[in-house]
């Protein structure tokens, strides 16, 4: 075990050095600078854009600057492009604003999608499981931020609340409760709406694995022995079904970032896919390649988690 | 080929139904996705059409601007005295409304339906081309060193590495950085999107590669390469097209994402999505403008999730019966 651990944590940092390269890569490759976003400005000399070219190393060549771009960040000295603020500082600002959505939404996917799958897979072929199967596809084919806007519209004009932004511009003296009650708005549709792809793609997941758990030989044991229904299904049907979701949670983690851009640009939220967005807008390599790096970490970590938590919780599997 | 049918016949061994049709038949069985396949049919076709309406015998002119008549809601007959009669919509009626230019949504629409399935099957192509490629050498060379890691190690690793990138915020980065043009968004997606069919191809290919078929085709001396692509490819594509009717779906809906956020197709060609994003600020004033191409991407891209879905129940009838 001990050993397992070890080298899957070895594979993994092999793994990490190889995304930073090619991310490195791609990012520094592609055409556009930092230096030519604003071409028309007319006080931007060409002595300036030197200067600038300089200050950032872009003038030296490609492996000098991912081993400044490793230093910095791994002394905490790297220094966005864009405002010359500490990028970690920066991220790690939009990741505590990102935080809450993410766990909200992955709160409510879980709590959703698990029911309805093993309602769906209970009851196959019935009216529920049909009319389920046809929904979850309609909300993974509908663009999310068509949907969203259609909410929020809905929103706006039924409860005649604000949804957009963290909180509602001018409340900041309020009482403690309004304040609150203003935040909960304020998350319920992005969270929501971050949630309905997922609640659909594993409510899909959770009818299939059911569905295949719910035919074992030891079901029917189970149901022989004269257990009652719901010890036969949630206890010893449900708990085997889990086991592949373990596995998922790791994947759901980049989500994070990637998923987040459109949603937050929607919401106007100023969480981290939003930095990600700006960033390209503004080519700021430094905070473009540390998101980049920093949801690889994050997936890595996520998938030695889940790895781990497989063998705990699955005795069959022997390293 | 003739005498081994003869043969079979006589003995009473001749499959009552063929591979393809017996798949057929099953497929067939979910109403679902058999609507969403004759409807798929039918898209393929309006594309075509509105393809040539819109191109070639302009009949259609979605890039005609009549800025008295914008804002028009849909079934406006033309009765504009301001715009010359010379610019007046096909039947004098504007069938889906105008947008903020005047311009006449139905043939947007029209000459969107192309490129907007052109993006989705050429990125869903290059992706599978991919797929094949990486999957069938890693599945077929596996066991081959290079250096001192197989082959297959080294491309399932890159897989691995592919699969940690946040991938639509990879798109975003790419897309915005290269110049704007449709083909970098088809090519980038494509690129962005081949892990699946990577392994899914790997995966049989480790099964087929020791089959008797392959043992005797080396046997011939047929060249590698042939072996691979003509021989295997075939056993092993069912999932890759289950995937590659699903990938359709992401490709469009990806691109409408991108548009959304600026950096989709870009304007004077019409995509679903960039009608749609452009659409979004007069969401109040003029809500035609958004819902049209929001529900014909919704439809169109659930056609396709449906067919994928019923192809991948015919192909794996053990998921259809729950065993």
């Amino acid at each position: 075990m001990i050993q397992f651990i070890f080298k899957s944590i070895g594979q993994r940092i092999v793994l990490l050095f190889f995304i930073s390269i090619i991310s490195h890569a791609i990012v520094h490759i592609a055409p556009g600078e930092p230096s030519l976003v604003d071409p028309s400005n007319p006080r931007m000399k060409a002595e300036d854009i030197q200067r600038i070219r300089t200050a950032f190393h872009l003038d030296e060549p490609l492996y000098a600057q991912y081993v400044y771009w490793m230093k910095d960040l791994f002394t905490g000295e790297l220094k966005s492009f864009k405002d010359n603020q500490p990028v970690l500082k920066k991220i790690w600002d939009r990741f505590l604003n990102s935080l809450p959505l993410f766990i909200v939404g992955t709160l409510i996917t879980w709590f959703l999608a698990f029911p309805v799958g093993i309602q769906a897979a209970l009851r196959r072929g019935s009216a529920f499981d049909k009319v389920g199967t046809f929904l979850s596809y309609a909300l993974i084919s509908i663009p999310g931020f068509f949907l969203s806007y259609i909410c929020i519209i809905f929103m706006v004009k039924t409860f005649n609340v604000p949804v957009i932004g963290m909180r509602t511009f001018g409340l900041e003296n309020a009482g403690l409760m309004l304040r609150s009650m203003d935040r909960v708005w304020h998350w319920t549709l992005p969270a929501f709406m971050s949630a309905v792809a997922g609640v659909a793609i594993l409510s899909r997941y959770v009818r299939s694995q059911m569905l295949e758990v719910i035919n074992q030989d030891y079901i029917r044991t189970a149901r022989a022995k004269g257990l009652s229904e719901d010890t036969v299904i949630y206890r010893h049907g449900l708990r085997n079904a889990l086991l592949p979701f373990i596995t998922m949670f790791g994947l759901t983690i980049p989500s994070l970032i990637g998923g987040s851009v459109i949603f937050e640009t929607i919401f106007a939220w100023p969480g981290m896919g939003r930095l990600g967005f700006e960033a390209i807008l503004a080519r700021d390599f430094p905070v473009i390649l540390t998101l980049n790096f920093i949801s690889a970490v994050l997936v890595l970590i996520g998938t030695f988690v889940s790895d781990i938590l497989y063998a705990v919780v699955d005795p069959r599997i022997k390293f | 080929m003739n005498e081994i049918k003869d043969t079979q016949s006589i003995e009473g061994l001749k499959p009552a139904v063929s591979l393809f049709e017996e798949r057929w038949n099953i497929f067939k069985l979910n109403r679902l996705a058999y609507f969403s396949f004759i409807f798929l049919i039918f898209l393929f076709a309006l594309a075509l059409i509105g393809k040539v309406l819109t191109r070639w015998i302009v009949v259609f002119d979605p890039q005609l601007v009549r800025l008295p008549e914008k804002f028009l809601p849909p079934l406006t007959p033309f009765t504009s005295e301001i715009v010359s009669a010379e610019y007046a919509p096909k039947f004098n009626i504007y069938l889906l409304g105008t947008d903020e230019l005047g311009r006449d949504i139905f043939a947007r629409m029209l000459e969107g339906t192309s490129i907007s399935l052109t993006v989705g099957f050429v990125a869903v192509s290059i992706s599978i081309f991919l797929g094949i490629f990486f999957g069938g050498i890693a599945g077929f060379y596996g066991r081959l060193k290079f250096g001192f890691i197989t082959i297959d190690t080294m491309i399932m690793r890159f897989v691995d590495i592919m699969l940690c990138f946040p991938t639509f915020f990879l798109i975003l980065t790419v897309v915005a950085l290269l110049p704007p043009s449709i083909y970098n968004i088809m090519i980038v997606i494509g690129l962005t999107s081949w892990m699946g069919t990577a392994r899914f191809v790997r995966a049989e290919f480790l099964a087929l590669r020791e089959l008797d078929y392959v043992a005797a085709a080396r046997s011939q001396a047929i060249p590698e390469w042939r072996i691979i692509f003509i021989h295997m490819v075939p056993n092993a594509i069912a999932p890759v097209l289950v995937s590659a009717t699903i990938g359709v779906a992401t490709a469009i809906l990806t691109e409408s994402s991108l548009s959304f956020l600026g950096f989709g197709v870009q304007p004077p060609d019409a995509t679903w999505g960039n009608i749609l994003a452009d659409g979004k600020q007069f969401i109040f004033d003029a809500p035609w403008i958004t819902f049209i191409p929001g529900f014909s991407i919704l439809v169109v891209v659930l056609a396709f999730n449906l067919c994928g879905e019923g192809l991948r129940e015919a192909f794996n009838p053990r998921l259809k019966e729950g065993i």
